[in-house]
Formats: structure tokens, sequence, C-alpha cells
């Protein structure tokens, strides 16, 4: 188990965005998230990497833990230095990029792996052109972000999160920032990760590209999981009324 | 008096100005980031008192300022005057132009994208690496016309020393102009004013230039 997020609890000023959601990914799994907007799918995203602290609740990375809560239902976060070892586990993909603008695209790929993680600089400078090769950027290195396309800037920022190795990777809505015709180019290399079987958590609005993408798709609304399960399963026959409801928006 | 005597009884003042023009800057830019960290501490203590400072060395004259610090001390604890007068200078500018630039920092950190920090916490960067790699850098691109105002404006405040008859080049304009009845030893200043100020227009465009290779 890489992730294991239990009983989730959070409010945005008396709102209550996260109510007692628990979620478990698998090594090799690839998770999407569905929902409409406001339903806690970024917020969920967010807690698991640490960039909201959740009220209640456990999250766990290979076991560790990372969150804890006590019998009064209030959270502890582990030490700073330990919940900052935990981030090795894991890498974010945001739907608006955040690339360095002031580094190359190679700089924005390797300067983590050599000034956190202190790797080789001859090996993290070979697996970062080998990752750009993926991503079919590799005569970009030398580039800005300002450069390049919205789909060639998170093509960028997927493989500056996996040339930190991370053992699970999350997506924020990678395409919601895209026009329609650079979608496409993002979700090819999605779902290549797929097939080498990295483990991947898609927040999305995709819906076809979730179903064909996913072991698993979790449609959330309210703050809680509605239903989850098996892609063809939900997409094909919801057995929640809100599920349907929701599935429905998105038939044309 | 001749010109060219003129010219070299003033080229003294000249270095004299630009004595004070570098020394406060090479003060106040970095003690301006230090108070505007303090300005953004989480000490809400250490933020009013920051704020305190910074309201007064905007809210009063240079002018008066100087007089402060160089008279202030027989004033307030009847220390003999005199010995003081360059430092006391110096210690004036560079106070009061740091609180002007903390804030041209601080509207420049407070512009950075909530994003670049999110960005280098994911990737896990610590506190002080993602600002000095990652934040500081793009700041400084983002407040170079703000800081080359600020930089025009001590090339001329750099004459408000006059107020502790030091003689940098306004004072001795005054002098002189007063000794010989003569209207040029103003031209002369203001000439030499004119050069500086057009040679720092000339640096901090060029800088914005090499800065000017992502956006």
């Amino acid at each position: 188990m890489i992730l294991e997020m239990k009983n989730i609890q959070k409010s945005f000023g008396g709102v209550r965005v996260l109510r007692d959601i628990s979620v478990c990914v698998d090594q090799g799994e690839v998770v999407s998230i569905i929902g409409p907007s406001g339903s806690g799918k970024s917020t969920l995203l967010r807690c698991a990497t640490f960039l909201e602290t959740v009220d209640s609740g456990e999250i766990r990375y290979e076991g560790e833990p990372a969150v804890t809560t006590d019998e009064y239902g209030n959270a502890h976060y582990a030490a700073p230095d330990a919940l900052r070892a935990l981030k090795r586990y894991y890498g974010l993909v945001f739907q608006q990029f955040n690339l360095f603008p002031h580094y190359t695209v190679l700089k924005n790929v390797t300067d983590a792996p050599l000034t956190v993680q202190k790797r080789d600089k001859a090996e993290v400078h070979g697996t970062a052109m080998e990752l750009l090769r993926k991503m079919g950027l590799e005569d970009k290195a030398s580039s800005y972000p300002y450069q390049l396309s919205g789909g060639q800037q998170q093509r960028v920022a997927i493989a500056r999160a996996l040339a930190m190795r991370p053992e699970i990777l999350f997506f924020d809505e990678p395409t919601s920032a895209l026009d329609p015709e650079l979608t496409g180019e993002v979700l090819k290399v999605i779902k290549q990760l797929a097939v080498e079987k990295m483990t991947m958590v898609i927040v999305t609005h995709e819906m076809p590209f979730a179903r064909a993408v996913s072991d698993r798709v979790v449609f959330m609304d309210g703050g809680v999981i509605v239903e989850q399960g098996d892609p063809e399963a939900v997409f094909g026959a919801p057995q929640q009324a809100r599920t349907k409801q929701f599935l429905q928006t998105y038939q044309r | 008096m001749t010109f060219s005597t003129m010219l070299s009884t003033m080229a003294a003042g000249m270095l004299r100005t630009c004595g004070i023009f570098f020394l406060t800057l090479l003060g106040s830019l970095p003690l301006g980031m230090v108070v505007c960290l303090l300005r953004k501490s989480k000490h809400a203590l250490v933020r009013t008192i920051v704020k305190i400072y910074i309201s007064i060395m905007r809210g009063t004259p240079l002018m008066l300022q100087l007089l402060v610090w160089y008279f202030g001390p027989y004033y307030l604890f009847r220390l003999p005057i005199g010995g003081w007068r360059f430092p006391a200078i110096i210690f004036g500018f560079v106070v009061n132009y740091a609180a002007y630039f903390a804030e041209i920092y601080r509207s420049g950190i407070d512009s950075m994208p909530v994003g670049q920090y999110e960005a280098a916490e994911v990737l896990g960067y610590t506190k002080g690496r993602t600002f000095f790699r990652i934040i500081l850098p793009q700041v400084v691109k983002r407040i170079l016309p703000a800081v080359t105002n600020e930089v025009i404006t001590l090339v001329k405040d750099t004459s408000l020393a006059f107020t502790l008859a030091y003689s940098e080049v306004f004072s001795l304009a005054k002098q002189i102009s007063a000794s010989q009845t003569s209207f040029v030893p103003f031209v002369i200043a203001g000439v030499f004013y004119y050069i500086a100020n057009y040679a720092v227009a000339f640096a901090m465009e060029r800088i914005e230039k090499a800065l000017n290779y992502y956006r």
C-alpha cells in the first residue's frame, strides 16, 4: 500500500469540504477522481501532498505515518523533517504547471534532484534527458518555459515530478488549463505512464480518458465518495443516482 | 576664479557625493531585505515595530532625519557634537533608503504567484532554498524598475547632506556661487547630477535587458 488516507476531515471556515474520506492506493494502481467542481477532489490531493493540513484523519506513505489522529479527533502531523522526508514518495503535477520561469527546461527538471536529493550530477542529467526524450521534448532542454506551449510546459512539469523518482504521482486537473487541441499530448504521456505501471492518482474532468486509463474510478460529490470501482462499472452502470446524473452532463 | 578652478574645486565634492551614493546603496539594499523579512515576520510585535519604523522613515523629511542623527546625541545625552558628521549622514541615508527598499522588496515578494511556493514545497525545497533559488531571482526582475526610480532619487537626495554642512557637490556649488557671485557652479552641479543619473538609468537598463532571458 503506497498511500493510505483514512477518515480525512477538512473544513474551510466552517464549510466541510472533506467529510470522512478514506482512499488507499496500491503499487501500480491508476486511480481517477472525478466529480463536480467544489466536490473536494483537489482539496483531497492537496491534503495528500501536505499543501493543506487536514483537521482529522490519517495519512501514511508506505506505512510511514504523516498524520495521525488522537482520541479527541485532532490531527497530529509528523515533525517537519519527517514530513519533508515523506515527500520523496510522491510528486504532484499542477493544473497551472508552476514551472520555474527563470530556469531552463533542463534545470527545471534537474534542480530539485540535485539540490534537494543531492544526487550525482551526471546521473541526474542523464535521467532528465531520458525523461525529456520520453515527453518528446529533448530538443527543448535549453528553452525557457515561456517559449513553450501549455501542453509542452505540462509535459516538462511531469518530467520534473518524475525526476524525483516518486512512488506515486498525483495530477491535479492536468489538462484543465490547456486549449482542447493540447490536452491530447498530455493525456498521451499519462497513458504511457499507466502502461509502465506508474502509480497515479488523477483528478480530471476528461471522462473518456479516466475510463480508458484507470484501474479504479472514484466519484466524489459534496466532500464524500459517492461511488467507486472499476471504470467500466462506474461509467457503464453507475449504481448511485448522483453518479448517473453527473455522468449524464458529460454525455453528448 | 576661472571655470577650470571651479571645476577642479567641485570635483572633490563630486567624489564625496559619489561616496554618499555608493555607501548608501551598499548599506540600504541588503538592510532593506532584512527590514522586508522582519516586516513579514510571524511575530506581531516585530511586524508592528518594523511598520512604525518604515512609517516614520517615509513620513518625515530625510533632511530632518539627518539633523536628528547628527544633533540628537547632543540634545538627548549631551554628547559633544562633531566627529560623526559623515557617519551620521551615511547612517541617516541608509536607514531611510532601507525603509523604501523594504517596501519595494515586499511588493515584489507579495506579487509572486503562490504556485511557485507550492511547486517548490512539493519538490522538497526547504523554506530558505525556496526563497533564494526560486523566489528571490524572480523578485529581482520584477522590482527592478521600482529600484531604478529609487536609485535615481538617491542621486539627487545626496544633496541633502548640505544640511549638515558636508562639502559634497551641492554644498560646494552654493559656496562658490556665493563667494564668486557666479551662476556657473550651479550649472556644473546640475550637469553632474544629470550625467550621474544618465549613467544610473543606462546601467539599470542593461541589467533589465540582461534579465530579459525569461518571462
